[in-house]
């Protein structure tokens, strides 16, 4: 018998500001031990109307009751396609609560918290080993943010060689981050179709001397190893274009494959999938970016280097695109990903890799026949099938819905948008074959519903705390805050 | 799906009323069933002049935006302000209550680029 | 490896499936002239025993504000930490979910941002609250080009010299390509000077950008400062690296601001070096439309229950792509989480009396150092928990001497504002005893702690 989501008890809880009771409190703070002072009435403000008034105990069950309604990687099998959902291992979050990582000013002395330093500066090294990249800045927030950094940079090489350069070219499977940062340097995008894989001829019938860029993701988001990319990273020289990488699936090519080798200029990792740090329902992420040699001069500041044994931020950095934020990147996300290279080695994270394209492999092994394969290729880590076999006038979303209340997250749904009804699968290498197993005939059933039963599909999903949600009136008049009736 | 006789059509999946010189404008059935729900809409101005070809407004659905380009050039005489406040109408009636906007034609030569409804039809059908 | 469950069997079992005889053939798709030939030359994998032992080695090399007597602000705050908001932030189906793109198995999380967005409004006196942005810099950044954006072809910014100068960096990165001219508006006795500020203003100017409380800690006048700025039909954008003061000074929507973004670190958040922290962005309804980032809003389900789906995503980058309002892909949800429990269990009364216990101490610093020989308070107004003092010393010798007694003793100006070379930026919050700021004062003094 197929497993589905069981029943549990499942609590309502009202928003905190409709639980609030006048004059509740939550909290404790240390008596004034100097003069009570004021500052001149005209400058106050009246309280801050309707703001809740909650005793702890209210707030504690209240966010209590609400982390029930959520779905996580460790409530279960969590496949979102190009999101790399591998299970955040718990020692990393003891590591980045030690009081000498989390209770650090960013103010302090760099001589005083060479601890905070050291790390970066190790973290910097093993990701360029893991990249191919000669140099490395943390400072990111993330993936996108890397994007934008990487683009920066890019156009800052080529006016610094004088070169006025106005159009970027990117795939039609990219994700939209990367014409959004794009468009955020100031270029204008240049959008080429693909055929599964990128070719040479497509790029070279758009390339010219005004391309400054070709931005390429590698695997792409089909799982496909972009086998021209030599040979397309050459002509994008030739013509003295850079081309930048997006490292969003770089879980497929860990001791495998490395950007840096085989002609990419820039890419961007993103922390919070390839290197386990939580996805912490939406962020904060992290997105370093690896450059060549010749970018180097123009990372953003503050850079960590190495003088004499002593680890420094550096700042007095000319050629810099400047600074991306407040201070060094998301240092308790570095501490967490610093954390999981040094528990898995360069060995584990080759076998990471290795057993994240198996199980990918092996859904589709399993599902291919039931579920339309537009892309035949060999594919990597997650595997992209298309709603056309289905039935009865089912689509993906409504796999999707199904698929909760046999109590999984579904996969990503309509993207890439070149697959029709596109259901992307990335299983990632943490997830045992039981499991796969369990989720595949959840699927395979599903597939047969939308035959015999088609109104299953519909309906669902019947198990979770709400049902399918009206979005379009959410946007035809929106409602983004409470307010007192 | 219903495409109205009268009409003149654009490639742009819109519809164009020519009445004398003033033109009125709005999307067509397959338009807006291709985007679904339709959530928003964004006009221009009474008095802007648009240019053919390019963008005057924005229709957005849930998940798919699509601009609304000028079929041909001239001066917006007048623009449906209702449609801002119930851009459902778009989806229930496009050719009546779902106008966009009437425009005054600077020249009529672009009116020769239009398609006749039997031409749409067929570009449908191949789209 | 401990979080790898494939055992020998099952790898034999899924390659006989998948049709292949080893894993290799599963990377036929890589060329080989783009393999890698070589191991990765990194260590070897320790043990959880090890990797604790090695990173807490690392951790100890630095400088904990709790052994320190910390007066360091300049954007990043040394508040207490209430200890309810790490449990409930580990509660893993908050953390270890993604962006809730599938809403009906995400009602937490929603419902958590809804919360956090109508927190934001009230505090600023705003009327829409965006899911958070990166930091108080990266959200000033975006907060510039939503101006540029909304301000049809006007494309000047004006930028306070009192905004934090991280803030100026990154607005300066951020625009960088986009044909901004971004021009500062210099300061009299600490604040925005208000004639130069008219003579910059003109009918380019998209926007004016200034700190509340500025870098150094002082309440700039916003309501004059607004009613210059909408003279010229220029937006006003408030920008708070220490929110805790809203609780006590009047709202910038009150005064008038039409954009405030800021940094929420203060409000339950911890330092860690500086990051994560969590940008907020909040605007008037008119701008809700051009607003980068995430937003959640209200509907109903099939049942007609109440539910919270993400909105208007048409403005994002993965539906606009590169016409997207910003390419902004995350929000910080795990710091969401922190902010709002913090402010709920503060609530009304709470975060009101923690702002007052902030001012008086930082008052009562202010005051003392003022009297002390060869230190000055440079700047007459009012300002909140942070101040600037100028010394006859050296800053930097003054900062090493203090730090042998284990002070922190603020930060230097000179680096970011020529003509303060002499000035020193102190923070004081309900974490400095009055023990704390009376040894700080005999230290400054030259005297023994």
């Amino acid at each position: 018998m197929i497993s589905t989501a069981g029943r549990g008890l499942v609590l309502d809880e009202n928003l905190l500001f409709e639980k609030s009771q006048p004059g509740r409190v939550g909290y404790s703070i240390t008596g004034l031990d100097v003069p009570e002072v004021f500052p001149e009435s005209r400058l106050i403000r009246e309280e801050i109307e309707s703001f809740p008034e909650l005793s702890e105990v209210d707030v504690v069950r209240h966010y209590t009751r609400l982390s029930t309604w959520n779905y996580g990687v460790d409530s279960g099998f969590y496949p979102l396609g190009s999101c790399t959902m591998k299970y955040n291992p718990k020692v990393n979050e003891a590591a980045a609560r030690f009081p000498g990582f989390a209770d650090i000013h960013p103010q302090t002395p760099e001589l005083l918290n060479q601890g905070a330093l050291e790390l970066m500066y190790n973290l910097q090294r093993d990701l360029e080993e893991v990249s191919g990249f000669p140099a490395m800045t943390l400072q990111p927030a993330a993936g996108a943010q890397g994007e934008f950094a990487g683009m920066l940079m890019i156009r800052a090489w080529h006016e610094a060689n004088g070169q006025k350069r106005h159009k970027v070219i990117i795939p039609d499977t990219a994700h939209g981050t990367n014409p959004a940062s794009a468009a955020l340097c100031g270029y204008e995008v240049i959008t080429v179709a693909s055929d599964g894989v990128l070719s040479k001829e497509a790029v070279a019938a758009v390339m010219d001397d005004d391309v400054a860029a070709l931005m390429v993701t590698n695997p792409n988001t089909l799982g496909l190893f972009e086998s021209d990319i030599r040979a397309i990273c050459e002509l994008v020289h030739e013509r003295g274009g850079l081309v930048y990488a997006d490292g969003a699936n770089l879980n497929a090519l860990m001791g495998i494959s490395r950007p840096g080798d085989i002609g990419i200029d820039v890419m961007h990792f993103n922390l919070h999938k390839t290197f386990s740090t939580p996805h912490g329902g939406g962020g904060p992420g992290s997105g370093p970016v690896g450059v060549v040699e010749k970018l180097e001069p123009f990372l953003p500041v503050p850079v960590v280097i190495k003088d004499d044994d002593v680890y420094k931020l550096e700042y007095n950095r000319p050629k810099s695109i400047g600074r991306l934020k407040s201070f060094y990147g998301h240092f308790s996300i570095l501490v967490r990903a610093y954390s999981y290279i040094l528990s898995m080695g360069g060995e584990g994270l080759k076998r990471a890799t290795e057993l994240a394209v198996l199980n990918a492999n092996y859904i589709r092994a399993r599902l291919e026949g039931e579920y339309d394969l537009p892309n035949k290729q060999r594919s990597l880590h997650e595997v992209v099938f298309s709603e056309d076999s289905l039935q009865n006038d089912c689509h993906t979303l409504d796999v999707a819905k199904r698929l909760i209340d046999y109590g999984y997250h579904p996969p990503t749904i309509y993207f890439p948008l070149v697959v029709h009804g596109a259901l992307m699968i990335e299983p990632t290498e943490t997830e045992s074959k039981q499991m796969i197993d369990e989720f595949c005939d959840a699927l395979l059933a599903i597939a047969e519903e939308a035959k015999t039963a088609p109104e299953l599909l519909k309906q669902a999903p019947v198990r979770a705390k709400v049902k399918r949600l009206d979005e379009a009136t959410a946007a035809r008049k929106p409602i983004l805050r409470w307010s007192q009736e | 799906m219903n495409f109205p006789e009268e009409f003149k059509y654009t490639e742009d999946h819109e519809w164009v009323l020519i009445e004398d010189d003033v033109v009125t404008i709005g999307i067509t059935d397959f338009a807006q069933d291709q985007l679904g729900d339709i959530v928003f809409v964004e006009l221009p101005e009474v008095g802007d002049s648009l240019e053919v070809g390019k963008s005057f407004g924005v229709v957005e659905s849930v998940k798919a935006v699509s601009d609304v380009y000028a079929p041909v050039s001239g001066e917006v005489v007048e623009v449906n302000e209702e449609l801002p406040d119930d851009p459902e109408v778009l989806n229930t009636s496009p050719y009546d209550d779902g106008w966009m906007i009437k425009l005054k034609l600077a020249d009529t030569a672009a009116l020769d680029a239009l398609m006749d409804v039997a031409t749409y039809q067929k570009f449908v059908e191949k789209d | 490896m401990r979080y790898l469950p494939h055992t020998e069997v099952d790898v034999q079992q899924m390659l006989a499936q998948i049709g292949v005889s080893n894993i290799d053939e599963l990377f036929s798709g890589v060329p080989e002239d783009c393999r890698l030939k070589r191991p990765l030359d990194l260590p070897a994998a320790k043990s959880e025993a090890e990797t604790l032992g090695f990173l807490r080695g690392l951790s100890e090399q630095n400088t904990k504000t709790s052994d320190w007597d910390s007066f360091l602000g300049g954007g990043a705050y040394n508040h207490f930490i209430p200890s309810v908001i790490d449990q409930l932030v580990s509660r893993s189906e908050f953390y270890t979910a993604y962006t809730p793109y599938q809403p009906e198995i995400s009602q937490g999380t929603l419902q958590a941002i809804f919360e956090f967005q109508t927190l934001i409004c009230q505090l600023t006196g705003m009327d829409v609250a965006n899911a958070s942005m990166y930091d108080g810099a990266s959200a000033c950044a975006e907060a510039v080009l939503l101006t540029i954006r909304a301000g049809k072809k006007r494309n000047k910014v004006l930028l306070s010299q009192a905004l934090p100068p991280q803030y100026r960096e990154t607005v300066a990165t951020y625009c960088r390509y986009l044909q901004v001219n971004l021009v500062d508006v210099p300061l009299q006795d600490g604040v925005t000077d208000q004639a130069a500020l008219k003579e910059l203003l003109d009918d380019q100017v998209a926007s004016v950008v200034v700190g509340y409380p500025n870098y150094f800690g002082q309440i700039e006048d916003l309501a004059a400062i607004s009613e210059l700025t909408h003279a010229s039909g220029s937006r006003l954008v408030a920008a708070v690296a220490e929110p805790l003061a809203l609780a006590l000074y009047k709202s910038p929507g009150d005064l008038g601001a039409d954009v405030v973004v800021g940094e929420g670190q203060s409000f339950g958040v911890p330092l860690s070096y500086g990051g994560p922290g969590i940008g907020f962005f909040a605007v008037r309804k008119k701008d809700m439309r051009v607003l980068p980032g995430r937003l959640v809003g209200e509907t109903i389900d099939q049942d007609g229950q109440r539910g919270f789906v993400l909105t208007l995503a048409t403005r994002e980058q993965h539906i606009r792509r590169e016409k997207a309002t910003s390419n902004i892909c995350s929000n910080q949800g795990m710091c969401i989480l922190m902010v709002s429990i913090y402010l709920a269990l503060h609530g009304k009364q709470g975060l009101r009396q923690l702002a007052q216990v902030n001012y008086a101490k930082a008052t009562y610093a202010k005051e003392k150092i003022a009297q002390l020989d060869g230190f000055a308070v440079p700047f007459s107004g009012e300002s909140f928990n942070e101040f600037v003092i100028t010394c006859s010393e050296s800053v930097a010798s003054l900062k090493t001497r203090l730090e042998q007694q284990g002070i922190l003793a603020g930060i230097s100006l000179g680096r970011d504002y020529s003509g303060l070379e002499d000035g020193l930026l102190i923070c004081v919050t309900e974490q400095n005893s009055r023990e704390q700021i009376d040894r700080l004062v005999v230290a400054l003094a030259g005297g023994e702690a």
